[in-house]
């Protein structure tokens, strides 16, 4: 019987691999820089593809089969946001993702939305 | 980047709404508190390039080459059951990460200034640039247990701003507190918003 391995590292160590590594040093996304609040949605990618995806891009289209931003992804992925923005750029340049402008300009002065956002403000 | 066909007219509007404020304020006025308060914080890490203001603060002994540091932001969302999502964005305070503010500003609806009546001045750089870009802002003075308490009156002397431009008294540590100044930002941008579009 052999004894259980020791992790030597944890969070508190913070991360084992530098974080562009991950983007295999490329800190230049393809295409324009996407906006924080552009939103994100993924296609399941085939099973041919999984096999040459990267584990980040993969757990990337795990997090947005539903509408996500670019913020909450980098956020829930605990990566900076440039790497997020070279791996997103890839997915959209495969077509494994579409990307929705944010409409925050237009809503920003959209009197109902903000009444919206003022009457659940009362609430909260 | 080409964007696939969104059109915000067509789209109902109650699917994905997103709000974005901002938290401007000098270090230490509150800014991480507020958002924390009123919101799920949580961590959002993007790249400054180092510059010689980071000396002394940043150790790049042996790291000439690195061009870049890592910070985290402050970063909060509410979701509201009506579909819409409010996301809070902290302005990092320091000088060298300013090349990050017009990004953030870019769509916002609007921005809150902390202001800590200790460091008053500490406030002006915010207030200028939100006053520039035209963004509506409130000014929310931070009521720090150890720190003079002025009136709204002498506050709005010493920063000089417009008269338009709503100055609360709060204590961001209270959800409360903290929510009436998400209100009064979202009010004033309504307000704004409304002699933008004069009544249809």
């Amino acid at each position: 019987m052999t004894a259980p391995k020791r992790r030597w590292f944890d969070d508190a160590a913070g991360p084992i691999v530098r974080p562009y590594a991950v983007s295999r040093g490329r800190t230049r996304e393809y295409g324009e820089t996407l906006d924080l609040l552009a939103v994100i949605v993924g296609r399941a990618p085939a099973w041919e593809d999984r096999r040459w995806l990267d584990p980040e891009h993969l757990r990337l289209l795990g997090l947005c089969r539903r509408p996500v931003t670019v913020a909450d992804l980098a956020s829930e992925l605990g990566l900076p946001l440039g790497v997020i923005r070279v791996l997103l750029g890839d997915l959209h340049y495969w077509g494994l993702i579409s990307v929705r402008p944010p409409q925050t300009h237009v809503y920003a002065h959209d009197e109902r939305i903000l009444r919206i956002v003022l009457n659940e403000l009362y609430t909260l | 980047m080409s964007y696939t066909h969104f059109d915000p007219a067509v789209a109902e509007p109650e699917s994905q709404v997103a709000i974005k404020l901002l938290i401007a304020g000098g270090f230490g006025a509150g800014k991480t508190t507020l958002v924390g308060t009123v919101s799920e914080i949580r961590p959002l890490r993007t790249e400054a390039p180092l510059t010689s203001a980071g000396v002394g603060v940043d150790d790049i002994v042996g790291v000439e080459g690195k061009e870049t540091t890592t910070v985290a932001m402050d970063f909060g969302r509410i979701t509201f059951r009506s579909n819409v999502a409010l996301y809070l964005f902290g302005t990092p305070g320091q000088q060298r990460f300013w090349f990050m503010w017009d990004e953030l500003a870019k769509g916002a609806a609007g921005a809150v200034v902390l202001a800590d009546t200790r460091r008053l001045a500490d406030s002006f750089a915010a207030i200028d640039y939100f006053e520039q870009r035209g963004l509506p802002f409130v000014v929310a003075v931070n009521c720090f247990d150890s720190a003079p308490r002025y009136d709204v009156h002498r506050v709005r002397t010493a920063l000089d701003v417009d008269p338009d431009v709503p100055i609360i008294l709060c204590d961001v540590r209270r959800r409360e507190s903290a929510k009436l100044v998400l209100v009064s930002i979202v009010e004033h941008a309504l307000r704004l918003a409304g002699r933008r579009a004069p009544a249809r």
